[in-house]
């Protein structure tokens, strides 16, 4: 394992995405999704949603480092603000 | 009705195709992704480095040059290659020996790998031995692929377009020969001129494959590296280096690991947001169908 050289952040990173893989997995064995329609411009499932948001997130912390001096704890805040949202009304 | 029985065992059977995917893709990306936070000088010498090459990659002058650059190149071989690929399917035979001959030679270009294309060209446009650079310069044009800019674009998008055009227009022809023969009968009993049967048939039976094409040319040529690299090395200057050999030069030629890591996580990120807006669109589009397959 040491070739992939892990640190910290990187592993509480993929860690989460494993977290928020496998509670997806239980969640829709418990209640299936059922696909609907909110804000966005397509019927989504919950799925969808999270991957929509997973993506977005990565889009505003890039911008959020790369052209502006604000702290990545922000971008962090706003991206985890943007999903809750996405997920109940996407 | 659907009265099979759900039986998620079945997705055991994706096990092996997962681990698979594991070994290829998602452990080596993870890695990258741990490459990107540090500067990795050798197995016992790392230090974290947090945000730092994603800002310093995100504002490099060159990185953002290449990356308008690779952008244009994309939108510029569409522009061509999708008009020119519904010409030549629509005024290809349709049937008998003639239609399997020019089969034959419209793929012979798809056959040929990437950097022989390349070599191909390269050979093609000299001034002394190749046919069209000499040709060009007999007739008087001052071409040169290793000193003019305008130039080097001009035979990269030419040859882009030879590479692949037939690729577009083979999509466009299994198209057309699937729009049933009864859609022309109607066309030509209301008299429709031959722009109104392909404004109102053919483009429209043409979507699904020209959606496909689009996706296709695009992940092509937004990734494309060898033609460009043995055709004119990226150059003149960098006037035709794209994003692929910006990243091959700083993760193998000066060996910048944290720096390309953190730049390639940036491509990666670019093509998996065009990939899921093309998907999503193909995927909408056929949901938006009705059941029995009017068009």
């Amino acid at each position: 394992m040491s070739w992939m050289v892990w640190t910290m952040p990187t592993a509480i990173f993929f860690s989460s995405i494993a977290a928020m893989l496998a509670g997806m997995t239980i969640w829709e064995i418990l209640s299936p999704t059922i696909e609907r329609k909110g804000f966005l411009p397509i019927s989504t499932t919950r799925g969808d949603r999270l991957f929509i948001g997973l993506l977005s997130a990565a889009f505003i912390h890039l911008g959020v480092i790369g052209f502006t001096s604000l702290s990545i704890w922000i971008a962090l805040a706003v991206s985890a603000i943007w999903l809750l949202i996405l997920m109940r009304w996407g | 009705m659907n009265n099979k029985v759900p039986n998620n065992r079945a997705w055991l059977l994706v096990l092996p195709m997962l681990v698979l995917v594991a070994f290829s893709a998602i452990i080596p990306l993870m890695t990258v992704v741990n490459y990107s936070v540090q500067d990795v000088l050798g197995p016992n010498a790392r230090f974290f480095t947090g945000t730092e090459w994603f800002e310093s990659m995100l504002n490099d002058n060159a990185l953002q040059a290449a990356f308008l650059r690779q952008i244009s190149f994309s939108l510029i071989i569409l522009a061509i290659q999708i008009p020119l690929g519904i010409g030549i399917a629509l005024i290809m035979p349709k049937r008998g020996w003639q239609a399997s001959a020019v089969l034959i030679l419209i793929t012979l270009p798809l056959l040929i790998p990437w950097n022989v294309v390349g070599s191909i060209w390269q050979i093609f446009t000299r001034g002394d031995i190749g046919l069209m650079g000499w040709g060009l310069r007999e007739l008087g044009v001052d071409y040169n692929i290793t000193r003019n800019a305008g130039d080097a674009w001009v035979t990269i998008v030419l040859m882009d377009v030879w590479h692949w055009t037939p690729l577009v227009a083979m999509l466009c022809y299994s198209g057309l020969r699937s729009i049933p023969e009864a859609y022309y009968q109607a066309a030509r009993i209301d008299r429709a001129s031959k722009w109104a049967v392909f404004r109102y048939i053919q483009l429209p039976k043409l979507t699904n494959v020209l959606v496909i094409a689009v996706l296709l040319r695009f992940m092509h040529s937004f990734m494309i590296y060898a033609e460009p690299f043995v055709l004119t090395g990226g150059g003149p200057g960098s006037a035709t280096t794209f994003l692929s050999q910006s990243l091959t030069t700083m993760a193998v030629g000066q060996q910048d690991l944290g720096p390309s890591a953190a730049f390639s996580l940036i491509y990666f990120l670019v093509i998996l947001l065009v990939s899921w807006v093309f998907y999503t669109t193909i995927m909408h589009m056929q949901k938006d169908k009705p059941p029995h397959g009017g068009a």
